[in-house]
């Protein structure tokens, strides 16, 4: 019963970001083989989920031996998940008729919760309310790997998983109530949660006597017939989100009010410089505090477990622990040119190997260079987890992405079995990548595994900020263009270099994050590569490929752009931090750079930046956003900059940036208007106009929701948001030392422009918006000032020195 | 150790907790409330704001001495899912959240802005929200919903 998987797409629980990065990093079949191999197959067990607290409706028994998918990294682990191939694993109906749903990909606060319940209640024909969706609670739901990449809409919302497994129990039921009814399937119709006969709405049967409480034993059948969205009237409306009464009431649970019978509280030490070690723990330090159970070592791990959580962070401020000096860091202040002298780890992405002669042919070559910092996700409430690990078995509440990657690592760390564990998710504050709730899990799970009783930790903010989160990757990218005689780009070469460490755990790397490291699991190895071999195929869709190249080389030419000649190599360094995918990662640093870039062409030839993107740009659906945003900005087509600036005072300008997200996950291009007070270098932006293409629209509320959540996250990137270190560790370490835009901002308008697409592939939305935003910026100030902003964050030093370079 | 009286919600609680512990903890972990939370424990971003004689309090770095007696409000306490405030209901109509942490953050503080002063202006506004903070960036729509409910409010 082997779900047949496709060697050409990437396996589950690896978007195409985090492959092609892992393919980058050398990150090999058979690492990956030993790393996965000493995992056995096994069965789960419901008893474990019905003591979870999970809710099940109708009968469900344990489901079958779980299968083991071998993808092209060598395995995919699936130890006891339910089945993915199964409409069971997905759906299950009451017999009161009402539907439970089951997915693995979660709810981050981007909306999925209330999408895929609008997806199962259309797809069965029920309504809105009649669903309840269970989502990432390793005992029951299926492993859908991470919920990362803005992958979950792709994953759910087309011909199979959730989607398909939903549209086969519409038809099964259909079936069974021709049987019952007694009439042809084909006389049926599914409405409101009843089989009724066409044009008879009286004769019609219930799902709940329909199925009564049993399980469908089907196959997902890939011909099922979902509903086109001419007749949607669940999907496609904006259905509000089902647990916003309960948030803002603060009835709500998050991870971080999960409460235990006899649960104990924790709070760690972490090392006070980047590469200290622990020397000794004077545990005697803490002895006879109120409240302190136990003093936790292993290897680098601090902790400790206290009866309260004020008592435990007292009794972590006062325990004595001699550290090793650190490792030392390198000059933040020379941290970009330090990255280009480096070992690297090279990879050749794209190669047409015409770049340099068609350079040497071109009318004109331009040149620049850009710079990304270290940011944070920064999450507004610090990770926890509450682990429960008695003997040989482990309950684990968490707020991670990745669920069932969760359970192999955590039994890697606790030395269990994985098949004895459950981790269940439960939510966090907003995480956007890989924030500490991996990490926190870790440090639950070993402090509860000491104390032999539950254990909940919440990090400091200073823990979070500096060992508990994986930053997004620096960046320094130079760019070089020919154009020849006509304007018209002939070649681009983009090379970049970006400081990586770690990343998400996934099924076998604890090391990949802080505490995972400190525990003594070393994060994935790094292994310098130069020069980088020439790639064996064009990998047009990689997130260093610029938009108006993609697809234009090599075998494949549905891609979005018209430069044929391309060159796109990446560098990639050790990073003195642990780094992962911040929201759009690499797309959105990669990004920055070449649409400023496509700004100063268009600046060079004198073109209106709207007109010069579109000269260079093939595929209609990247075209339309762009031209939507122009026309809902009421975009005044000219060259930039402006013809007549003012030196001083207050100037304003407008700016555009657009990019397909991973080449075909999503479309946006975004015009935004700026103020630049020239003589305190500060950036006020009005206005940001966004149009957005993620095929058919699932939720029209909560895609806005996204996209200026999206607009707003990356302009506080942009203005303000910057990792900074000593000669020792990190500074950065609150509210007062890493710069965000709080509420009380002037607060731009945002508007955004669906463009709603039947009879596509659904793509993702939480990523794309934030991926533009920088470059708009900078080319607004550009519009306004004639001054070229090519370090992010654009603070007001910085700006001032910008408009000094004027001519 | 020593015994604390604390007025939460309008119903009298005793505490035997050391007095120095931010109210915050005997909130969240003594009285189980999951309104207030810990963002920073730093006083910067508000996820911790409680109602404390009529103002907003930062309860992660309000010792529990300092509150001993007073009327301490919670976002538990201005409202019910079936009978919500209108800012919580606001917050609803304008689906003024992503993932929910700050919610606590900016509808206290909101709160105790408008029983102060109902015809608070934007700039009234944007001054008491000047240090909260919201990371999934949902500000338009945040601050939609408090002026929606500030007309609701004067009636």
């Amino acid at each position: 019963m082997k779900r047949q998987v496709d060697k050409s797409s990437p396996p589950s629980g690896f978007t195409p970001d985090a492959q092609s990065a892992l393919e980058r990093a050398g990150f090999s079949r058979r690492a990956f083989l030993q790393g996965t191999g000493a995992l056995i197959v096994s069965f789960s067990s419901l008893g474990k989920a019905a003591a979870a607290g999970a809710q099940l409706s109708g009968s469900r028994k344990t489901p079958g031996p779980a299968n083991i998918e071998v993808d092209k990294f060598g395995a995919h682990v699936t130890l006891g998940a339910p089945p993915p191939d199964q409409v069971d694993s997905w759906i299950a109906i009451g017999p009161d008729g009402r539907v439970t749903a089951y997915t693995g990909k979660t709810e981050i606060g981007q909306g999925m919760e209330t999408a895929q319940i609008q997806l199962v209640a259309e797809e069965l024909c029920v309504s809105f309310d009649s669903v309840h969706l269970i989502y990432c609670q390793t005992p029951i739901t299926p492993d859908e790997g991470i919920t990362s990449g803005s992958q979950s809409t792709p994953a759910n919302f087309n011909h199979q998983n959730l989607a398909q497994a939903a549209a086969t129990a519409r038809e099964a039921l259909l079936h069974l109530g021709a049987r019952r009814l007694g009439v042809p399937a084909t006389s049926l119709v599914a409405r409101d949660g009843a089989i009724e006969v066409q044009n008879d709405a009286a004769r019609k049967i219930g799902y709940g006597p329909l199925i009564a409480g049993k399980r469908f034993n089907l196959h997902i059948d890939p011909n099922a017939k979902r509903k086109p969205m001419s007749e949607w009237t669940i999907l496609g409306t904006s259905a509000k989100r089902p647990d916003l009464p309960a948030i803002v009431t603060g009835r709500f649970e998050f991870v971080h009010n999960v409460r235990l019978p006899g649960m104990l509280h924790g709070q760690v030490v972490r090392p006070p410089e980047v590469g200290a070690t622990v020397i000794s723990v004077d545990e005697g330090s803490v002895t006879g505090m109120a409240g302190v159970v136990k003093v936790v070592v292993r290897k680098n791990f601090v902790g400790v477990v206290a009866q309260k959580p004020w008592q435990a962070i007292q009794a972590a401020k006062r325990l004595k622990v001699r550290w090793s000096s650190g490792t030392g860091l390198p000059s933040q202040a020379n941290y970009y040119e330090h990255l280009r002298r480096q070992k690297s780890r090279d990879s050749m992405v794209v190669n047409s190997r015409d770049v340099p002669e068609k350079l040497a042919g071109a009318a004109t070559v331009l040149k620049a260079t850009y710079y990304h910092p270290f940011q944070m996700h920064g999450s507004m409430g610090t990770s926890c987890a509450v682990a429960d690990v008695r003997g040989d078995h482990a309950t684990i509440y968490s707020a991670t992405q990745s669920v069932w990657p969760m359970r192999s690592t955590v039994a890697m760390v606790l030395g269990l079995d994985p098949k004895n564990i459950n981790v269940l998710f439960r939510r966090g504050p907003g995480c956007y990548g890989l924030n500490g709730a991996d990490t926190v899990t870790y440090d639950a799970a070993v402090l509860s595994q000491a104390a032999g009783k539950p254990v909940r930790i919440q990090l400091s903010r200073k823990d979070e900020m500096a060992w508990g989160e994986n930053y997004g990757y620096p960046f320094v990218i130079d760019e070089r263009a020919g154009l020849d005689a006509k304007g018209n780009i002939v070649a681009w070469d983009h090379e970049a270099w970006l400081a990586t460490l770690g990343t998400r755990p996934f099924y076998d790397r604890p090391g990949n994050v802080p505490t995972g490291m400190l525990l003594g699991f070393d994060p994935m190895p790094f292994v310098p590569r130069s020069p980088a071999p020439e790639p064996s195929r064009y990998n047009n869709y990689d997130n260093f490929v610029p938009s108006y190249c993609v697809g234009r080389v090599g075998e494949k030419a549905e891609g979005t752009g018209t430069i044929e000649s391309e060159r796109a190599l990446v560098h990639n360094v050790r990073s003195p931090f642990f780094t992962g995918p911040l929201r759009s990662p690499e797309r959105l640093q990669n990004t920055f750079a070449q649409e400023s870039f496509m700004d100063e062409m268009a600046a060079h030839v004198k073109a209106d930046p709207v007109a010069f993107r579109l000269r260079h740009l093939s595929f209609p659906r990247l075209r339309d956003v762009v031209t939507a945003a122009a026309h809902a900005a009421n975009w005044d087509g000219r060259p930039s900059p402006k013809p007549t600036i003012s030196k001083t005072g207050i100037v304003s300008g407008r700016g555009m940036a657009c990019v397909p997200y991973s080449a075909t996950n999503g479309y946006v291009a975004m015009v935004a208007e700026v103020d630049v007070d020239q003589d305190s270098g500060r950036i006020t932006v009005r206005r940001f106009v966004a149009a957005i293409d993620v095929g058919p629209i699932s939720n029209p509320n909560g895609l806005k929701n996204q996209v200026e959540g999206g607009a707003l996250q990356g302009m506080s990137r942009a203005l303000g948001e910057e990792v900074t270190w000593d000669d020792r560790k990190v500074t950065s370490i609150d509210w007062a030392t890493y710069h965000t835009l709080f509420l009380g901002i002037d607060v731009p308008k945002v508007d955004v422009v669906l463009l709603n697409r039947a009879n596509v592939y659904a793509t993702g939305a939480g990523e794309v918006g934030i991926t533009v935003v920088a470059a708009a910026i900078g080319n607004a100030v550009f519009d306004a000032t004639g001054a070229r902003l090519r370090e992010v964050p654009f603070t007001p030093e910085r700006v001032k020195a910008a408009l000094g370079l004027r001519a | 150790m020593s015994t604390i009286t604390l007025k939460v919600n309008g119903t009298t609680h005793t505490l035997d907790l050391d007095p120095s512990t931010p109210l915050l903890y005997a909130l969240s972990d003594d009285l189980g409330l999951r309104g207030p939370k810990f963002g920073c424990g730093l006083g910067e971003c508000g996820a911790c704001t409680v109602i404390v004689n009529g103002e907003a309090t930062r309860s992660c770095v309000t010792p529990l001495n300092l509150v001993h007696g007073a009327e301490i409000t919670t976002l538990e306490g201005i409202g019910t899912i079936e009978k919500p405030h209108p800012l919580q209901k606001a917050f609803i109509e304008e689906q003024a959240a992503q993932c929910g942490f700050c919610v606590n953050a900016v509808i206290m503080t909101a709160k105790a802005l408008l029983d102060r002063n109902p015809k608070a202006t934007d700039e009234d506004v944007r001054d008491a929200l000047s240090n909260v903070l919201c990371r999934c960036f949902t500000h338009v729509r945040m601050i939609r919903a408090i002026h929606r409910a500030r007309q609701e409010m004067a009636g």
